[in-house]
């Protein structure tokens, strides 16, 4: 996987990350009208980041709630599992911090 | 109704091939305080829980506990996915060998299989949030262990990573406990279970 891609994947999970935390904070505080005002700028960040990555690399979510151009892209590799985040520079399959 | 990701909830560093590593970590997979048992627990203690936000809690840190358990199960994957049989021999991984090759199946260190009866689901909201708490503490120390073994430092971070969740979830599950004892002395006497009105 090319390092762009896997710099784009990495913001991406970082911002939905940030969004399940205030999400279960708010769900024990559902009147802290900050920590909802940075829910929902999360939002709005993390629909940003996951339209570029779907148009580039093809579709996060299926059953309906990401497009798909021709042919049919859910079946494209790698799986989740297949991608190796570690950056130490010995590990060949992986590097995306690694200076090309 | 669930929809999948197409990606982890973190970016899991795997930097060895280390079948050793990956016959103790796979106890968070299907061992006794493991990310399926935490998941199942939560998902299926919603159903009995009496308000929106207990609800919303189980809901979501059951949920939030699948990507936990994949991200445990990247690891195992990738700790193994090129160990040569000497490696897995050496490992004492043989036994798992000789019944799973390297796919990945529901057991604890010792390949002891998964069993519902590391769950409990007791309809006494009071009872079961205090079952989470315990289950939380115990998925902490299991990390805290599982770090002592890691000689991988890629795998050391991610499981750092999942230790720092379960402090989370004791957290929020600690509110919905304060928020639960707050509903029945509000709302209601407490529920003795077979009362009928």
């Amino acid at each position: 996987m090319k390092a762009t891609r896997k710099e784009k994947l990495i913001k991406l999970m970082a911002e939905e990350f940030t969004a399940i935390e205030l999400n279960l904070y708010l769900d024990t505080h559902p009147q802290d009208k900050r920590a909802l005002e940075l829910y929902n700028e999360t939002v709005e960040r993390l629909y940003a980041l996951l339209e570029d990555y779907e148009r580039h690399y093809g579709p996060i979510s299926n059953f309906g709630l990401s497009p798909s151009s021709y042919p049919w892209q859910w079946i494209e590799e790698p799986w989740p599992w297949e991608i190796n985040f570690c950056d130490r520079e010995d590990n060949e399959q992986c590097g995306y911090m690694k200076k090309s | 109704m669930w929809i999948y990701e197409k990606k982890l909830e973190y970016p899991a560093k795997i930097c060895t091939t280390n079948p050793k590593l990956a016959k103790v970590i796979i106890t968070q997979y299907g061992g006794p305080d493991g990310e399926l048992a935490a998941s199942l627990r939560y998902l299926t203690q919603r159903y009995s829980m009496p308000t929106g936000r207990s609800k919303a809690v189980l809901n979501d840190i059951g949920t939030e506990e699948l990507a936990h358990l994949e991200i445990v199960a990247t690891l195992v994957y990738n700790l193994t996915k090129d160990a040569s049989i000497r490696e897995i021999k050496a490992a004492g991984m043989d036994g798992y060998y000789a019944d799973h090759d390297k796919a990945l199946y529901f057991v604890n260190g010792d390949g002891v299989p998964w069993t519902a009866a590391y769950i409990q689901s007791k309809g006494d909201p009071i009872a079961d949030m205090n079952e989470n708490l315990a289950a939380e503490q115990k998925a902490r120390a299991t990390y805290e262990y599982l770090i002592q073994l890691s000689d991988d430092p890629g795998v050391t971070e991610t499981l750092r990573w999942l230790r720092q969740r379960e402090i989370v979830h004791y957290q929020r599950f600690g509110e919905t406990l304060e928020h639960l004892y707050d509903y029945y002395s509000k709302d209601h006497y407490y529920f003795m279970g077979s009362e009928t009105c």
